[in-house]
């Protein structure tokens, strides 16, 4: 934590944290403006939550007495940006705070600055490729030459000497078992109080052996992830096994999440059953999905591609600091 | 509560991949031992919670195998083992009020106070006129522990100490 011995009342960065702050954002907003990207602001409440039974929602109440609407604080604006895509904005950035309840750790602050925008016509490469532009013109890669793409795959391949399409459930519970990861409960055993999905070793692996070899690599973008970690990512025509989605890394801390977007209305709708099955066997609270992004695929989206991008992630790499709360003004601790 | 010991959370950091499963991983402290270890748990795990409380109690006397403490609102008394007492022995005065962490109303550990008031048993006799206290001298305690105390300072005499440093503060005058 930065300055623990600060009084509470006071920031935890000093001026030129927040200088640094200010100044990337002024030139993330001058890259979009050169390129006709425009700057949208949408809801930060929604009568909708988001049903990704790994990301749990802020809640709270318009009003008290009778007519008590829950409302929820948005994870990330992508529905509220579709509605605009839907309705014919083209392509569109926003800046705003995004909020997830016990996300609080060295990477990780339950309120955050998310970076989000998505492409008309652009596929996921072509989206690579622009983020790849916005980081020279940020000063955080070099001009000319090419941030390295690795299939997730290769990557596990890579890092982890397994094929994670290959695999299966017992081979990775051998797997983990040889690792030096000190689980609390063998993932086989009765402590472990939720049975283990595929996709859970796969991202324990992720976590605790490929992203803490990754501390020194430079930038890194992993596309074309597992179908059943495709959140909102088209599968692709030629493989079902694959979706359209990538992520960046910058040694070894997660950077953005990208997608080539899922623009079927039908296919939109029975992922947010599934997420909400998914949540109901793992005991959590109902989330109400988004009907009016169902509403607005099946009205008719063009083909496009986004991206959510931490930007205080971001600025961590600017400034070089381990921590978020290193860059932030008022971390949690202190709000 | 783990492995059916009690410990303490040191850090705790959540680790998660762009979309799916979080990790906390944890650097917990055994309360037993002291020793530190690093758990990883999915999150959404649960443990027991471990029954410890830290209270304030009044140290009576020590039979050379348990050391005995009361409650002083209750007046129940307490044992603790050697290994609870632990170096906290060599300041514990009789009446004098310490921390004491109790894990389902057994002791684990023992606090001294951050001062004690204590006497000279046993130091060399000092050089008249000294009243610097430059170099210093070692002194044995009526506790049996021995700290650095400044030349002047005579057996018979109660002196005040900071029992987290060992070290000396003053004389403590009638």
């Amino acid at each position: 934590m930065a300055n623990p011995q600060t009084p509470s009342w006071q920031p935890a960065i000093d001026l030129s944290m927040l200088q640094l702050r200010a100044q990337l954002l002024a030139r993330i907003r001058t890259f979009f403006a050169d390129r006709q990207v425009l700057e949208v602001e949408t809801p930060v409440l929604s009568h909708a939550g988001n049903p990704d039974p790994y990301i749990d929602s802020f809640s709270c109440h318009a009003a008290d007495g009778n007519n008590r609407q829950r409302l929820f604080l948005h994870t990330s604006p992508e529905f509220a940006m579709k509605r605009l895509l839907a309705a014919g904005s083209g392509s569109i950035y926003q800046i705003c705070k995004v909020f997830r309840r016990e996300e609080q750790g060295s990477l990780h602050n339950p309120e955050f600055t998310m970076l989000e925008w998505y492409r008309s016509g652009f596929d996921h490469q072509q989206l690579m490729d622009e983020i790849q532009a916005l980081l020279v013109a940020l000063d955080l890669h070099e001009q000319g030459t090419a941030i390295r793409r690795l299939s997730y795959r290769q990557w596990f391949l890579d890092y982890a000497g397994l094929d994670p399409f290959a695999v299966d459930q017992a081979q990775l519970l051998d797997y983990v078992r040889m690792q030096q990861i000190s689980l609390h409960a063998d993932p086989d055993q009765d402590l472990a109080q939720q049975p283990w999905l595929k996709d859970d070793y796969l991202a324990l692996i992720q976590t605790h052996i490929i992203e803490p070899k990754m501390s020194d690599a430079d930038l890194l973008f992993v596309y074309d992830f597992p179908a059943s970690q495709a959140s909102l990512a088209r599968i692709r025509d030629d493989d079902p096994n694959v979706a359209e989605r990538f992520e960046l890394y910058a040694g070894g801390i997660e950077l953005a999440n990208g997608f080539n977007e899922l623009t079927d209305a039908h296919e939109q709708h029975q992922r947010f059953l599934q997420e909400q099955a998914q949540r109901e066997r793992k005991g959590l609270n109902k989330v109400p999905f988004d009907q009016y992004v169902i509403d607005a695929l099946t009205a008719g989206m063009e083909a496009c591609a986004g991206v959510a991008l931490g930007f205080d992630r971001l600025l961590m790499l600017a400034a070089k600091k381990s921590s978020i709360q290193e860059v932030m003004p008022f971390p949690f601790e202190r709000v | 509560m783990l492995d059916n010991d009690p410990y303490v959370i040191v850090e705790n950091d959540i680790v998660k991949p762009g979309k799916g499963q979080a990790f906390n991983r944890v650097k917990v402290r055994n309360l037993k031992t002291g020793r530190v270890i690093d758990r990883t748990f999915k999150s959404g795990e649960s443990v027991e919670a471990a029954d410890v409380i830290d209270t304030d109690m009044q140290y009576l006397y020590s039979d050379g195998e348990f050391w005995h403490f009361m409650d002083p609102d209750s007046y129940e008394q307490i044992a603790a083992s050697e290994a609870a007492v632990a170096d906290a022995a060599k300041w514990l005065k009789e009446q004098d009020t310490c921390a004491v962490t109790l894990w389902n109303g057994v002791p684990l550990s023992v606090t001294p106070p951050n001062f004690v008031e204590l006497e000279i048993t046993e130091t060399d006799p000092g050089l008249k006129g000294d009243t610097s206290g430059g170099g210093g001298k070692p002194a044995t305690l009526s506790t049996g522990a021995v700290v650095r105390v400044p030349l002047f300072i005579q057996i018979g005499e109660m002196i005040k100490v900071d029992t987290r440093t060992a070290e000396y503060v003053g004389r403590v005058k009638d």
